[in-house]
């Protein structure tokens, strides 16, 4: 299970053919009006260390298919991880009678955004197959990361991590259509703790819960200068022990890329969620500030605020790169937010039309071949500014402010207004020059008085497009990956420090 | 579904392809059902059935899994395969114990509550729709939208090994989440038991309506320190944070906010806490990730810090470490997680102790002078590793207490508060329920009143 296979052979595409034919059939002969079939093969790879040993090895494949019908003007969903034909189709009756039981509360039938259907055939551009590499050399390359972090006196845990994942998915409608996609990633990061007294620090790399993910091959470890940070990373988490805390009031923040990244996540890509905003998350994710209403009406940032949603191979390797989304729409890149006016929304299908779009926005994703595709972020990324600027150049365009590195907590209400994100440290800017380390840095506000308080973002050199592996929606709920590009930028007047107002 | 003899005969055969010195294999199999409701219908309703088999193999003190979820023989085969070629290139690792050789007939003797309840395995999708029926009936008659899901599943877990490891544990489960919505408030009810008929959809239902229509026409009030009445889902979701610094490996680690402080009075003195799965309304298996039955163990008592939970192989590492005296009693207490991992262990089935004279929510209410009542918090993420600072939202139902009495709703707000500051502050504690929320575990707490809680920032809604 180990090796991954380049390219299928011809007797798994005939099976893969007849699995979806077995559930179509089913699915039509039982009274569906629409029926989409996913197989899925998903294979992947942990290797961790701790403190100079292996604290994890793992791999694993799941493999299995799940059929999605309307019946009665209602959606049922079905998954089995058995492939034979009795399980097949007895998997798609399932899915065309929890249809039917769904369709006992209803108010309209479901209408879908009309979409060509398509054969296809796509894989994630990578240089190497991660499966094929040595895992004694992965996991020698983390040791010797660990060693580096550990070499670091006052450090008194290092972890690091090392992730692949393959992802192959047939995907076939009554409509027509007949995807077939592969999808890698790969994944790295350590962190280094220090705990002296009453206060445990903590430095990642490339940035915090996993480190960088990509939809790549493992190129992507080579490319991150892994061992050449490692010391500073350590050193780093045992400076913050005797760092002074960050103080509290309002300051212009420079934020580093990658928790801007996260910012774009929560305060811009979550909301923008089509389903949330029409309240079909309300029990769960929550909905969103954005009403139908403020589309095209809200300044949602500054001038210099452009976001896009954009799931397209040119736009880089992403976590939310893709050919076609899971309902077989292909890639596309949707303008967000343009010079800072609210411009669009994350659709599917089934929503697009409430908004008055043709078509979906192509964002449909899940977790697995056990899940019902759900209206999910794909790349969500902030431009980088046209003005040629360093991040160096902006702290030293900035006369009196705090720049903040590498997300240590994050919170955001609801609706998505209010939040709050810790950093893992931050250094006070004076005149242009960063002078004084800082710990526990956090700043807080409201989503659209922040992104309207952007007054310099750095340009493309800095930009990078981040991954979130682990972003969680859905009931039951999934975790899905998400990408991020973003380069350095400035907020004026920022609150400072709420996170600790109020502690001893 | 799997059972423990299908389950044994996968074993047998495992073990005929593998050429290890040690095999353990781990099994979870589930039939899933969740229907899920909003805007006043069924939007989104699924099923899936999954059997998982995950296989450990150890060469001396190298060890490594491999899972998949096909069970003929050549798929078999390769996740041992792929299990060995891992654990043959790993670096020998001292602290790696041989595997466990079986519990005692004493461990764990009469600790087997029914967890498994035919007529909850027996629910059908035309049920939940008319449970979902029901629900959105008391959201028209109060002119509120619902959102929210029913669901029931069974679940199978297995452990067994080369050494004679055979542990089963069969259940099924049932929950229900209910949110109703009005224009500007919302309320929100959870519940989830092992058995469904002891869930009371339509009665879940009339509290949240309930809930949305006192909030209705939200005012800001200042954020500061505050009274706070937290309900039980609210108390879990806060309380989840701090149970994987129970372990052992934690404190071997030294990222655990108990460095230091195991033995001490770390919490108020009407803060009992426990770890027992056999409690009544609990729900889990027996056993840990090694097959070793789970004790129940007295985490909390008077507020102080008297013990922590540990896997074998966490248990003797803190019995050679320079920590051996200051944790209290050290022993392999059946919550380790499957091995490899990181993590080693953490309690996963507590219990708080019970007050000694329960208080009402209302009763709660009624002795409050000023202070907030606190349906469910949101978001909960971690701010200070050691001081244990949470932050979060409010969420669902947020109200004004004044004079004794709920006033009215409040715009949501932000807290960053510490857990140690949390439980050293409870004026009050209700009756344990089984609590369920989002952001923790499900876990038997009572609601809370506690004072000065921190409350930083108002939000919008």
């Amino acid at each position: 299970m180990l090796t991954a296979e380049c390219s299928p052979s011809r007797d798994r595409l005939k099976s893969m053919k007849d699995i979806a034919a077995w559930a179509l059939n089913v699915a039509d002969m039982r009274g569906a009006s629409y029926a989409d079939v996913r197989v899925a093969d998903d294979r992947s790879r942990a290797l961790s260390t701790k403190n100079g040993k292996v604290g994890g090895a793992s791999d694993a494949e799941s493999f299995g298919v799940g059929v999605r019908v309307i019946a009665d003007g209602a959606w049922g969903f079905a998954a089995s991880d058995d492939l034979s034909r009795a399980a097949v189709e007895a998997t798609a009756a399932r899915a065309v009678e929890i249809a039917k039981a769904s369709a006992r509360v209803k108010l309209h039938d479901i209408r879908l955004a009309a979409e060509k259907a398509v054969t296809a055939e796509w894989t994630t551009p990578f240089r190497i197959d991660p499966f094929t590499t040595s895992v004694e050399e992965n996991l020698e390359l983390l040791l010797k990361i660990d060693a580096e972090l550990r070499g670091v006196a006052g450090v008194t845990l290092a972890e690091t991590n090392m992730n692949f994942r393959r992802e192959e998915q047939w995907f076939a409608s009554s409509e027509g259509a007949d995807i077939h996609q592969t999808k890698y990633t790969t994944g790295v990061g350590y962190a280094a703790h220090a705990f002296a007294g009453n206060e445990i620090q903590k430095r990642s790399y490339p940035t915090s819960f996993g480190g960088q993910w990509q939809n790549k091959g493992y190129e992507l470890i080579a490319e991150l200068g892994l061992i050449e940070n490692a010391r500073r990373v350590g050193e780093e988490a045992v400076a913050l022990l005797s760092a002074e805390q960050c103080p509290e009031g309002k300051f212009d923040v420079v934020l580093e890329g990658s928790q801007l990244g996260l910012q774009i996540h929560e305060s811009v890509g979550h909301p923008i969620e089509l389903d949330r905003v029409l309240g079909m998350e309300a029990n769960f994710a929550g909905t969103s500030f954005l009403t139908l209403d403020k589309l095209r009406t809200l300044r949602y940032g500054s001038d210099l605020v452009n976001v896009v949603a954009d799931a397209r191979q040119e736009h880089g390797p992403g976590l939310g790169t893709f050919a076609f989304d899971e309902e077989g729409v292909a890639a596309q890149s949707t303008p967000i937010i343009t010079n800072g006016l609210f411009t669009g929304y994350l659709s599917s299908r089934e929503t697009a039309p409430t908004i008055g779009l043709a078509r979906s926005g192509g964002t449909l994703r899940a977790e697995g071949w056990n899940r019902l595709p759900i209206i999910r972020m794909t790349n969500i990324s902030i431009l980088p500014g046209e003005r040629p600027l360093s991040c160096e150049q902006l702290i030293g365009d900035t006369d009196d402010g705090i720049y903040m590195e590498t997300n240590r907590s994050w919170s955001i209400d609801d609706k998505r207004y209010n939040f709050q994100f810790g950093c893992e440290i931050g250094w006070e800017i004076k005149r242009g020059k960063r002078v004084r380390m800082l710990k526990n840095p956090s700043y807080s506000g409201i989503t659209t008085e922040f992104w309207n308080a952007m007054d310099a973002i750095c340009s493309r050199e800095e930009w990078v497009l981040w991954g979130i592996p682990h972003c969680g929606k859905g009931q039951p709920q999934q975790v899905m990956g998400t990408g991020h590009g973003a380069s350095p930028a400035r907020f004026r007047g920022v609150k400072v420090g709420s996170a600790y107002r109020g502690s001893e | 579904m799997l059972n423990k003899g299908q389950a044994g005969e996968i074993f047998t055969r495992i073990k005929e392809f593998a050429s290890a010195d040690e095999v353990e294999v781990s099994f979870f199999s589930t039939a899933n059902a969740l229907t899920r409701f909003a805007n006043n219908i069924i939007h989104q309703n699924m099923a899936e059935e999954n059997v998982v088999v995950s296989v450990r193999t150890a060469f001396g003190r190298r060890t490594a899994r491999a899972t998949t979820n096909k069970l003929d023989d050549e798929s078999l085969r390769r996740v041992v395969e792929a299990s060995e070629k891992l654990a043959r290139v790993q670096h020998a690792d001292e602290d790696l114990l041989p595997m466990f050789a079986g519990n005692s007939k004493a461990a764990g003797e009469g600790a087997r509550p029914t967890r498994y309840f035919a007529e909850t395995a027996a629910i059908t999708a035309e049920d939940r729709a008319a449970t979902v029926e029901q629900i959105v009936g008391v959201a028209k008659r109060n002119s509120l939208t619902t959102a929210g899901i029913v669901s029931s599943s069974v679940a199978v877990e297995g452990i067994f090994n080369s050494r004679g490891v055979a542990e089963w544990h069969e259940q099924t489960s049932s929950e229900i989440s209910i949110t109703m919505l009005a224009g500007d408030s919302s309320g929100w009810q959870k519940a989830n038991s092992p058995d469904a008929g002891q869930l009371n959809a339509v009665g879940l239902a009339e509290i949240a309506a309930e809930k949305a229509r006192r909030s209705a026409g939200p005012r800001e009030i200042p954020a500061g320190k505050y009274t706070v009445i937290l309900e039980p889902a609210a108390v879990l979701d806060m309380v989840g944070f701090m149970f994987y610094d129970f372990g052992g490996l934690a404190i071997l680690d030294q990222r655990s906010f108990l460095n230091n402080r195991v033995g001490t009075k770390v919490f108020g003195e009407n803060v009992d806490i426990w770890d027992d799965v056999a409690h009544p309304l609990q729900s889990g298996a027996e056993f840990d990730g090694e097959g070793v039955r789970r004790q129940k163990v007295q985490l909390v008592e008077k507020g102080v810090v008297k013990r922590l939970v540990y896997a074998r192989a966490s248990a003797e590492r803190m019995e050679r470490s320079e920590y051996k005296d200051k944790v209290g009693p050290i022993a392999a207490t059946g919550h380790g997680f499957s091995l490899p991992n990181e993590i080693g262990e953490a309690p996963m089935n507590i219990v708080f102790g019970a007050a000694a004279t329960p208080q009402s929510i209302d009763q709660m209410v009624a002795s409050t002078e000023r202070g907030i009542l606190v349906t469910r918090l949101w978001y909960i993420r971690e701010v200070d590793p050691y001081e244990k600072i949470l932050t979060g939202m409010t969420r669902d139902g947020t109200f004004l207490v004044e004079n004794g009495k709920i006033q009215r709703g409040v715009l949501n707000f932000r807290f960053n508060e510490s857990l140690i500051h949390l439980l050293s502050n409870v004026e009050a504690m209700g009756s344990l329920v089984r609590a369920s929320g989002e952001e923790s575990f499900d876990m038997v707490v009572p609601a809370m009143k506690v004072r000065e809680f921190n409350f930083t920032e108002v939000t919008k809604f």
